[in-house]
Formats: C-alpha cells, structure tokens, sequence
C-alpha cells in the first residue's frame, strides 16, 4: 500500500485564554498516493485544524503525521516553509492571487521560494497552460474573472509537483457552472498527473464526485457516516435531509 | 530569491501604493536634506571666517586694553609710549613693526552724499602692518603726521557710497565731521572682516586724529596696537615680549595684566570652535528631522504588514521561510529610506547652493562647501534609519502564524 498521508491519532489544543478548547481529539486516517478525497462536516468540527495539520500549516499537539513517508509533525517553522513549498499546492476559496502582479509572476511564485532560478517562466507558463489559460499570462487577477483567478491559483498550486493539493472550498466563490468547471480541472489533473487532491467542502455535490469522504465531528471522525466507504451510498441521504429542511425554512419566512 | 528580483519586488509594491511611499519618503527627503544642507552652511562658515581671518595678515597681533572678562578694574590706557617700547628692537626683538591706532566713528559728505564710517587714526607703518594695498593713490607718510596734514585714504565702499564709483577720485576733497580732507588713496577691496566690513573705512594720520577727530583725554593715549611679529614662528614669543614690556611700563601685579594681547591662532580656535559647535548643533536639529522620518517609515511599514497579512499568510503556504519575509519588508523600507536619501543629498545640494548664490548676492563672501563626508554621513544614517525602523515591522511579519495570517481579514 502507498499512503501518501499517514495520519495517527493526532489532536489539537487550542489555548483561548484560560479555555482549553479541543479542535481534534485523536484523528486517524490513511490516504493512498493519487486519491481523490473530500474532508466534510459542520462548522467547529475541526475540518478547518485537520486541513492546516494535512497542509502542514500548523503542527499537532499530539500524535504523528507522516506527509509522503516524511515525520513532519515535529519539524521547525522553517522546515515546514520548505515541506509546504516542496509537497503541498493550496487551491483557496478567495483564490489568494497577488493583486499587484501577473498571473505568471503569481504562478512563478513557489518557484522562487523553492530557490530555482533558471527556467521559472517556462514552468510557469506551462502550468498556465495545463489550467487551459495560456493566452491570459500577462493578465493581473483583477482583469480575470472568478474562474479564471481560481485556474491560475490552480497552475500556482501544481507548478512545483506537489504530493498532495489541498484544496479549501476550491468553489465556494464561484457560481455552479465555473465550480464544476474547476472540478472538473482539478479532478483531471489528478487523473493525468497522479496528484493526491484532497478538497475540504461543504457541499455535498462536490463530495460526490471524490472517491472517499472523511467526515469530522465534534474533532472525532464521524464513524456512523462511515468515511472509509465510498461516497455514493451516503450522499444522496444527505441531499434528502438537507433539501426538505432549506425549502421548509423559506416556507415560513413567506 | 536573488537580490534583484527582491529588489523588483519591493518597488512594485512600494509603487502600488505611491501617495503612501511618496510622502514615507518625503520625510526622509527633507531629514537628509536638512543634515547635508546644515552640515555645509556649517562647514561654509567655518571657511569663510577661517579666510577672513588668514586675509587680516598673518603674524598679526592685537594689543587691547583691558581683559575681556571685565575684572581688572581701572586698567591703564595704552599709549604711544607703549608702542614705542614694544616697538624698540632691543626689548621686544621678535616684534618686527607696530602700528598704534585711534579708532572711532566719523559721518564722510561729498557733495550731497554722506555715509557713516569707520574712522581710524594711524601712523604710516598701519598699511605695512594690516597688509593694506592702495588701488590709486599714496599712502601716508610720516610728513602727513608730522604736518597733522588733512589727508584721508578710503576703504573702497566708503569711496563707492559718497562718489558713487570707488575709482578716480585721489585729490578730490572729502568732509569728515565738516572738516575738509584730501583723498590721498583708495583701499584695494577686502570683504568682510571680523571688525565690521574693512572696506568701509576712512584712515587719517594719527596727529590729525588725535588733534582734530577722535580727542581722548590723555594726549599719547591709543585704542589699540597692531603689531606684526617677525614671523609667523615667532608670534608665541612676540606675545611673550609685549606681555613683559607692558607688565613692567603699566606696573601691574602678577597675573591681573591690564591689558589683552590677541593672536590669530587665538582667533582662528576661537571661531573655529565656535563653527564647530554651530555645525553639530545645525546638524543634530536636522538629525532629529531625519529620526523623524525613520519614524515615519516604520509606521507605514507598520500598517503595510497588518494590511498585508493575508499576502504574508499565502506567501508562507506557499513555502515563504521566514527569513524571506524578513528580507522582503526589510528591503522595502531600506528602499523608500535609501530613494529619500538620494532625493534628499540632491535636494539639501540644491539649498546649499542658493543659500550660497543668496550670500553672493548680498556680497557675503560665504560658500557653503558640500563635502563628501556629509553625503557619506547622511547616506550611511538614512540607510541604517531605513534598516533600523524597518526591523521591528519586518520580524513582526516574519513571525505571523501562516493559519493566524491566512484567516485574517
């Protein structure tokens, strides 16, 4: 088996004064090299925590995470810098573009920190063109659309080859047409590149369309929705529930 | 990351935002400005006193009566008799000529035209001794005090203010205090001196004076002695001799002389320290402008992180150590500090000269002089005011938590 991403048991203590607030409490999952994942749940289950400890943006307080068979729970801050910039690519929901620059420079970016001098422009601009935007590299993000800023955020996370992408409500400010469309880009790349995607959403249409969901709560995994099976048997219950009680609240408000 | 595409970098943003920066800079621009402009009114000063004082003749000597401290109380007048023993080769042999002066104040008319100037009763040996040169004209000559002659040599100015041209007019008769006098010579123009301007003079025989213009109660009584020293060398020693002859003529006890002898070297260190302290003085004020201005920057760059903290954040996901951080806010403020420091070298040369084109206008013999030191000085303090200021914003940003920064709205 070839886990890219070996969580173990970690959990996270947040320190609100003098509050101790428990963000997870003891996660533990694998990830295989190439799936297609989606992270799910309620607001203040953790997702958020789980997302930063998978992209190595923050450290656990407890337990080990193994990212692409490397122990990066205890690295320093700067170590985890060169693990973000060698392993993970971020594909935000506010896309997260350097307004001042253009998309090439925006997508070159990672290149730079990576310490690679010669040939940044051509990687660069081949990435833009796998995202299908080759002909917009000297626009800034202010002369694209929504779609467009999330394609070049897109050649900006893969632009370094990362192990995994993690992708935070990759379409949560985009209307339905264009966020299928950015699925349905990141979705490919991952099936011509190989690349790990894992996308933390709340919408249970994007869910759908991943191999596996891992549903959080109360910072425990959320067992009964069965994370480990795929999506397609608990999906459509969902969309059931959620449904009937959206049109019931409109109803009174009428 | 290279230092170019750094630099690069930090001017785009600097550039995104150019009311912020331009005025950030500007407050190092006028901090600079006002250090190098300072620094070289300072320095122009100081050369320029220097030159007049070197101009008054070297080896020159000033006898005064009295000290400058006041607490000799009745002091002797110095009189012709005191020039005549310090002039005595035998007792004062480094003196080599001394020339006793009556000095006051005298209204010259010529017609219509009338000028106050300065009225100075002399014996011959005064243009050896001053180092005066005549334009036209002849100097005065031991006739002129023996005979108590009406005769006057003017100062170029004063020549100019009552005939309306400096040149020309040896024999024409002047009034001194309504006495007629005959133009013997004019004075070769000298500018500014420490006594008041030494080209506005009228300069009469010593009898003449004495009998006629500037009456003081005791007859050989004189205000003040030139003496020339007979080298530059020897002026220590001439000090030495004067010091004795009048100690010994005046009877005054030891140590409570009642009289001041004045070297150059005494008034060269004098203004010299004088300057000096203006300079430090003009430039630490100007300083405090530049302080002012790093203060500036490191406000700006304050609210340029907070503002920023979502680029920081995303920077750092994207593999930003914090050191690249660091480097990115520290070369901006070193950037709008080291652009306000080359503004403000030219900007403060700029004052430098008009203040110095101002003072050729108004026949001030003042150069206000732009040394390389002070452009160092002022580069090296705006560089490390950049630097300085700039730390504490940089290592703030430096050291935001990538998940804190990316939430941050």
């Amino acid at each position: 088996m070839d886990n890219v991403i070996e969580v173990r048991n970690i959990s996270k203590v947040y320190k609100m004064g003098e509050v101790e607030v428990h963000a997870l409490r003891g996660v533990s999952f694998d990830i295989e090299r190439g799936e297609v994942i989606s992270i799910m749940g309620p607001s203040g289950s953790g997702k958020s925590t789980l997302m930063n400890m998978i992209g190595c943006l923050d450290r656990p307080s407890g337990g080990d995470y193994y990212l692409d068979g490397e122990l990066v729970s205890s690295l320093t801050d700067d170590q985890l810098a060169v693990i973000r910039n060698k392993k993970v690519g971020f594909v935000f929901q506010s896309f997260n573009l350097l307004s001042r620059v253009s998309s090439l420079a925006n997508v070159e970016l990672p290149l730079r920190y990576a310490g690679i001098t010669s040939g940044r422009r051509d990687l660069a601009r081949a990435a833009l063109e796998a995202v299908g935007l080759g002909d917009r590299v000297h626009h800034r993000p202010t002369e694209l659309s929504g779609g467009q800023q999330q394609r070049v955020a897109v050649a900006r996370a893969i632009i370094n080859n990362p192990a995994i992408i993690m992708a935070d409500e990759p379409t949560g400010n985009l209307d339905s047409k264009v966020g299928h469309e950015i699925m349905d880009l990141l979705l490919s790349l991952n099936k011509e590149r190989g690349t790990t995607l894992i996308i933390v959403t709340h919408d249970s249409n994007i869910a759908a369309q991943t191999g596996r969901v891992i549903r959080l709560i109360d910072g425990l995994l959320d067992e009964s929705a069965n994370g480990n099976k795929p999506i397609s048997e608990t999906a459509p219950v969902e969309r059931k529930q959620a449904g009937p009680v959206k049109e019931a609240e409109e109803g009174s408000k009428l | 990351m290279n230092l170019a595409q750094t630099i690069f970098e930090a001017l785009e943003s600097l550039n995104g935002n150019k009311m912020r920066s331009g005025l950030t800079v500007l407050g190092i621009v006028i901090g600079v400005a006002a250090v190098i402009a300072m620094l070289s009114v300072g320095r122009g000063a100081e050369a320029s006193i220097t030159g007049s004082i070197n101009g008054i003749g070297t080896n020159l000597l000033f006898v005064f009566r009295g000290d400058f401290s006041d607490t000799i109380r009745n002091p002797k007048p110095l009189t012709l008799g005191d020039a005549q023993a310090i002039g005595d080769p035998f007792q004062a042999p480094s003196v080599a000529a001394v020339a006793p002066a009556l000095q006051g104040n005298a209204e010259l008319s010529f017609g219509g035209e009338r000028t106050s100037t300065q009225l100075f009763g002399v014996t011959p040996d005064y243009f050896t001794v001053r180092n005066l040169v005549l334009t036209e004209g002849v100097y005065i000559t031991e006739e002129h005090i023996l005979g108590r002659a009406s005769v006057v040599v003017l100062g170029p100015e004063t020549a100019e203010a009552i005939f309306g041209h400096p040149d020309g007019v040896t024999g024409e008769t002047v009034r001194i205090e309504g006495q007629p006098f005959r133009v013997l010579g004019v004075l070769e123009a000298r500018g500014g001196g420490m006594f008041g301007s030494e080209d506005n003079v009228a300069i009469i025989p010593l009898s003449t004076a004495q009998a006629r213009l500037i009456r003081r109660n005791a007859n050989d009584r004189v205000d003040v002695l030139f003496v020339q020293a007979a080298d530059a060398d020897a002026v220590d020693q001439a000090t030495e001799e004067i010091s004795q002859i009048l100690r010994t003529r005046h009877r005054t006890p030891i140590g409570a002389d009642d009289f001041t002898v004045f070297t150059q070297r005494d008034l060269l260190s004098t203004f010299a320290s004088i300057t000096g302290i203006l300079t430090i003085f003009l430039g630490g004020i100007a300083g405090i402008s530049l302080l002012v201005g790093g203060i500036g920057i490191m406000n700006i760059m304050l609210v340029s992180v907070t503002e920023r903290t979502r680029e920081i954040g995303l920077r750092k996901a994207l593999g930003a150590r914090k050191r690249d951080i660091l480097i990115q806010f520290l070369t901006e403020s070193s950037l709008l500090s080291l652009i306000g420091g080359i503004i403000g070298i030219l900007f403060g040369w700029f004052i430098a000269y008009i203040v110095g084109r101002i003072a050729a206008a108004t026949n001030t013999a003042f150069t206000p002089v732009v040394g390389g030191d002070a452009i160092l000085l002022a580069t090296l303090f705006s560089a490390a005011v950049g630097l300085f200021f700039g730390i504490y914003p940089a290592s703030r940003a430096a050291n935001l938590e990538p998940v804190e920064a990316l939430r941050y709205e």
